[in-house]
């Protein structure tokens, strides 16, 4: 095994597992990218989605202010392409790492491309849970904070699916963070694979990012799929 | 005697949309009395659920007062505070035309959320023991218990209904507002719905308000109907003098919905004796309740007028005990007589509705 690697995929080898430019190195740096960017991203995505329903028209807590300004914010950010926002958040990335570019610094503007990418499917997600079932819940005499909870109940398969879809396309932005020297398998993509035409160092990154989105599709789907009674 | 358990003073709705104001509620006064089940009939759109959700504040009144078991909870745009209005809303079950079951809750969750906030003698929250016994015996009462640890999914519509009726009596409340709750089921499943409907009101002295857009429901249960065109109730009374003697037009085209005498005037109308019928002879509808029912009014007439009755469809129904009959018949005498004889059937107590009159040129 390990001498048919070494002849047929010399670069690959060369590289080794865990030296600065190791393929594990790389690839704990991609998971490690997309985890945290995910966790933060997510969560104010998260918070963002339900903001947004439950200050719309007719929602629990409606607040027309509230709603038309994140509302706007969100499709600002949605608008922005990754690569520019990698370089507008530049100076702010700095001020918190004092570094501007690596795994952590790549955190900043993975999650703020998240974020509103991920708060538009958390709103779709918890709308259709429908003004019944939260008419139904009022009436029973249910507080603010179960109508939350029941958002979060009710969407929980659909909301499953939505992450999946985010996770997924975060790990796509972290190579594309990799490209510009944050690190992980976009960084050994680019640097040894592209710019230095390693042919087998780009097909093994390929397959590596094809696997990881693969985990992560079947994964969601299993989960979605228990998750759903509908 | 009686209280009102729900008791609404000149309430106004009104929705402002971009171009228009919608009045979807003008000035409705209604009280509902303890025990009552009252049914509130009227077309899409009448403004049947936009008064209703106002019982537990679902829907605010742009004017107007809302008492609940003697407590004013909404007067003119003043509300009470909203820790309040959850323990109000707690003595005022609700269940839905689509059911609005929690979909990723089984059975028992769906009925055990209405119970978060609930206080056993106490005064303390429930303890989880205590919310699984109420959620079994609520679940006994709409005869659910296997299907405690189902989703809704599993349920068919009527069982879907009685899991809503569970969760919404929950807290035992003083009144239950239904708003179409049949409308989506069969008529068996109708049927058994409304007969547990029935059931709790005597059993657990539930109050309950009705909504619907047939006659035929209220017929089965109500004890009292309010009848609702653009925002207005246009009448109201017992259902015994609302079936026996409605006033107006939509009531009366409501209730022969109801007893199938549209269906019978139509096909009526279609028969030799009707089409060509001779100007000594008038094709009339004849209602009369209770006792006039047993009274042989028909021969009567004959005896009396030699005017003789050709009856073509005769409808009875039995409301809280007292017969409602519908005769549609053909009366043949000479026009002196017919006309004593249409006097005579009302001194009866018997309403005289003339649907078609024989030619004069015969
Ligand atoms: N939130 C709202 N905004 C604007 N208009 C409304 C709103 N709710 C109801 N209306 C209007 O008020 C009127 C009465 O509606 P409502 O739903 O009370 O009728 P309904 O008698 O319950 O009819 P249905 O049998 O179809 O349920 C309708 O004209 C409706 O369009
Ligand atoms: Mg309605």
């Amino acid at each position: 095994m390990i001498n048919f690697i070494k002849e047929n995929l010399p670069n690959v080898y060369q590289l080794g597992l865990f030296g600065d430019q190791g393929w594990l190195t790389a690839i704990g740096q991609t998971l490690y990218m997309t985890f945290w960017g995910a966790i933060f991203g997510g969560f104010l995505g998260l918070v963002t989605g339900l903001i947004l329903v439950i200050t719309d028209t007719n929602g629990i807590k409606e607040n027309k202010v509230v709603n038309f300004i994140l509302d706007k914010i969100v499709s600002v950010f949605r608008a922005l392409p990754f690569i520019i926002l990698l370089v507008l958040v530049t100076p702010l990335t700095r001020s918190i790492f004092h570094v501007g570019i690596g795994v952590n610094a790549a955190l900043v503007p993975l999650s703020l491309s998240v974020w509103p990418f991920y708060a538009r499917q958390v709103q779709v997600a918890l709308t259709e849970t429908g003004n019944g079932k939260i008419e139904a819940a009022l009436a029973s005499g249910a507080t603010f904070w179960d109508l939350i909870g029941l958002y979060l109940k009710e969407s929980r398969s659909e909301l499953i699916r939505v992450s999946t879809v985010s996770l997924i396309s975060l790990v796509g932005l972290t190579a594309m963070a990799g490209a510009i020297g944050a690190g992980g398998i976009g960084t050994t993509a680019i640097v040894m694979g592209y710019q230095r035409y390693y042919n087998d160092v780009t097909l093994l990154a390929t397959a590596i990012v094809l696997l990881i989105v693969l985990i992560i599709q079947f994964s969601g789907d299993k989960l979605a799929k228990h998750y759903n009674h509908k | 005697m009686s209280e009102a358990v729900v008791k609404l003073e000149n309430i106004n709705i009104t929705f402002k949309q971009k171009k228009q104001i919608i009045n979807a509620v003008k000035n409705v006064s209604l009280e509902i009395l303890d025990g009552d089940i009252y049914g509130i009939v009227g077309y899409s759109g009448a403004g049947k659920s936009t008064l209703v959700r106002t019982i537990n504040l679902l829907q605010e009144p742009t004017s107007g007062k809302v008492s609940i078991d003697g407590l004013t909870i909404f007067d003119d745009a003043k509300k009470i505070n909203t820790s309040q209005l959850r323990q109000q809303r707690q003595n005022i079950g609700m269940i839905f035309q689509h059911f609005n079951l929690f979909e990723e809750y089984t059975v028992e969750q769906n009925v055990a959320f209405a119970l978060r906030h609930t206080k056993n003698e106490k005064q303390k929250l429930l303890k989880p023991s205590e919310i699984s016994n109420r959620v079994s015996e609520l679940l006994d009462l709409v005869g659910l218990s296997d299907r405690a640890t189902n989703y809704p999914s599993q349920l068919s519509g009527g069982q879907k209904q009685r899991v809503a009726i569970a969760r919404a009596l929950a807290n035992n409340p003083k009144v239950l507002i239904s708003d179409e709750a049949t409308s989506a089921l069969d008529p068996k499943t109708t049927q058994q719905i409304l007969q547990l409907l029935q059931d709790l009101n005597k059993k657990l002295g539930v109050t309950i308000v009705l909504i619907t857009h047939e006659m035929d429901v209220v017929k089965e249960i109500a004890n009292k109907v309010a009848v609702m065109q653009d925002g207005e109730i246009i009448e109201r009374g017992t259902t015994l003098e609302i079936f026996a003697n409605p006033h107006e037009d939509l009531t009366k085209e409501f209730i022969n919905v109801a007893t199938g005498v549209d269906d019978a005037i139509e096909k009526i109308k279609h028969q030799n004796a009707v089409q060509n019928l001779k100007s000594n002879q008038k094709l009339v509808e004849l209602a009369y309740k209770g006792d006039s029912t047993d009274e042989p009014v028909l021969n009567q007439i004959y005896d009396k007028y030699n005017v003789v009755a050709n009856i073509l469809f005769g409808n009875i129904e039995i409301l809280n005990n007292t017969p409602i009959g519908s005769l549609i018949v053909i009366l043949s005498g000479t026009k002196n007589n017919l006309k004593n004889a249409e006097k005579e059937l009302e001194q009866n107590g018997v309403v005289v509705n003339v649907i078609k009159e024989g030619k004069v040129s015969d």
